[in-house]
């Protein structure tokens, strides 16, 4: 069914663009975000290094910004496709169920994508010592991060009652998650509780392995967050196949 | 006889304390437009979603063209054409790309040609028009392009005219015959009865997810509401009109009628007969009328 995979997902593509909100919440907002700190950053002395830790997390927060947004607009179209039937209609087609959801999981991986392309475009005249050197290997931690993050997010869009319920209940479960990444407070210092669930959750890795490879280090040498947003995105999966609600 | 197209024998199904449906039972046979009525939440869409390979039922058997809707849900997707009862497509999705999507996912051997059909149900001047931008009548002409694309055998039509106005309603009435026309089996529910009654070879009056009657419109009125009124005006000796009604039973009553007239060599200005509809013998086996 890999024609039908294709078709569904350009058309979703063409569907999105045709909805500007949509686009300009998550194409460009991540990059507005990432140049107006670059602009603050301008300013600030940095004794450490070129930039300094503060230009690294502006550069990792953005590409969760850009995750979560994907996240966020898979939680809400899914629960408006449940709840205007399209789901039903789709699934009464010869389309494989996994078919019809892979095709928004590719769908919001090439945003993300084009969303990072953008940014780094950005990023080259904005602040050029933010980003990173190992380009292609830090996109792979944005896209792997993206991942293991959309599993979770189809989890909720299983449980999701309705579409109005989509957006807050996408915002009270995702930017928590955000304030737990390790990105502004190291988990290693968090009481024991809350070390707990910040390593089960995928934002933690994903801030992790983006780090990682902000400063050299190779997929390899970090194994563990790698394995770790594979199983989330497994086990989401799983879960989310089973209490999937098509109507 | 042939085999019928559609099958069912004592289907029940349930969902948690609620009973949807507790005992249908019908055939539908080859090349029929065939009805199933009855007030909303009846067990209309329930069985025909059963039919579908949507729901799988708790009790009964059912066969559709020959196949299990269940086990052989894969290979029945390719002969059959679906259009839900409100079930929307993507606001922003444009009205040949609905086709063409639809139309990438089945067999190519068999798929239509997507501007032919749009131009057969009178969609071209709208083939660029975003879904949300359509009225009613054309949501329903789209719902059926897509549900005739793979050319299917058989076509399951639920509230195909729910909340449209009278004039696009009988557009879409064309439609169906047109369908039927070409050789595709139509099973459609449906709780108007003058649709029921125009449409359908034969219907099935579905009551609290039993069916409790089954045959052709004009059977059903016979055998349940056979009550005739015949009305006519007559010239009067001294000029001015009278008005006469006579009721009575059965087929024969209105010839009956006609021939006393004849022999009386009365001057007749008007005529007409009243006979029971589908709504009669419906409110007669239920006791109550439809709810629209």
């Amino acid at each position: 069914m890999l024609k039908g995979l294709l078709k569904l997902s350009w058309i979703e593509t063409k569907i999105f663009m045709r909805e500007p909100m949509g686009v300009v919440g998550t194409l460009f907002m991540p990059v507005v975000f990432f140049l107006i700190m670059a602009r603050f950053l301008r300013g600030v002395p940095h004794p450490v290094a070129p930039m300094g830790r503060l230009a690294f997390n502006a550069t990792i927060l953005s590409s969760l910004l850009i995750v979560l947004g994907a996240v966020q607009s898979l939680i809400a179209i899914m629960a408006i496709y449940r709840e205007g039937g399209i789901l039903k209609r789709l699934r009464a087609t010869p389309l494989a169920p996994v078919t019809i959801l892979s095709a928004h999981v590719l769908v919001k991986l090439v945003l993300t994508l084009t969303s990072f392309l953008l940014l780094v475009l950005a990023g080259r005249r904005a602040m050029p010592g933010a980003l990173p050197e190992n380009m292609v290997g830090f996109a792979g931690a944005v896209l792997l991060g993206t991942l293991g993050i959309l599993g979770l997010g189809f989890l909720v869009a299983s449980l999701v009652p309705t579409a109005r319920f989509a957006q807050p209940l996408g915002a009270v479960v995702f930017y928590p998650m955000l304030a737990l990444s390790g990105l502004f407070f190291p988990v290693a210092r968090m009481p024991l509780g809350l070390r707990v669930v910040a390593n089960a959750l995928p934002t933690t890795h994903a801030v992790s392995l983006m780090r990682g490879t902000y400063e050299g280090a190779t997929w390899s040498a970090q194994w563990g967050s790698v394995a770790a947003l594979v199983a989330i995105f497994a086990v989401c999966l799983v879960l989310a196949t089973r209490w999937f609600r098509w109507e | 006889m042939p085999e019928p197209v559609i099958l069912v024998r004592n289907l029940a199904k349930r969902y948690g304390k609620t009973v949807a449906v507790a005992d249908v039972s019908l055939q539908v046979q080859e090349g029929e437009i065939f009805g199933l009525i009855g007030p909303n939440g009846a067990g209309k869409t329930t069985t025909m979603e059963c039919l579908e390979g949507l729901r799988r039922p708790d009790s009964g058997t059912m066969t559709v063209l020959g196949l299990d809707p269940h086990r052989d849900a894969g290979a029945l997707r390719h002969r059959i054409g679906v259009q839900h009862q409100e079930a929307q497509l993507q606001k922003r999705i444009k009205v040949r790309e609905a086709v063409e999507l639809w139309a990438s996912l089945y067999d190519q051997a068999r798929v239509a040609d997507v501007d032919t059909l749009l131009e057969r149900l009178g969609l071209t001047p709208r083939r660029n028009a975003r879904f949300m931008t359509l009225s009613g009548g054309q949501k329903q002409r789209l719902f059926i392009a897509l549900a005739l694309i793979h050319q299917p055998e058989l076509v399951f039509l639920d509230e195909l005219t729910t909340g449209l106005d009278p004039q696009a309603r009988r557009a879409i009435w064309e439609l169906v015959r047109d369908i039927r026309a070409r050789g595709t089996t139509v099973l459609l529910t449906t709780h108007l009865m003058e649709e029921a009654e125009r449409l359908c070879d034969r219907v099935a009056i579905i009551e609290h997810g039993r069916t409790i009657e089954v045959g052709t419109p004009a059977e059903l009125v016979r055998r349940h509401c056979p009550q005739r009124r015949v009305i006519y005006t007559t010239e009067e000796d001294g000029g001015g009109e009278r008005r006469h009604e006579l009721s009575g039973e059965g087929d024969d009553f209105v010839t009956e009628v006609i021939h006393r007239i004849a022999r009386d060599g009365t001057r007749v200005h008007g005529f007409r007969t009243e006979m029971p509809t589908l709504e009669d013998v419906f409110l007669k086996l239920t006791g109550h009328a439809l709810r629209d």
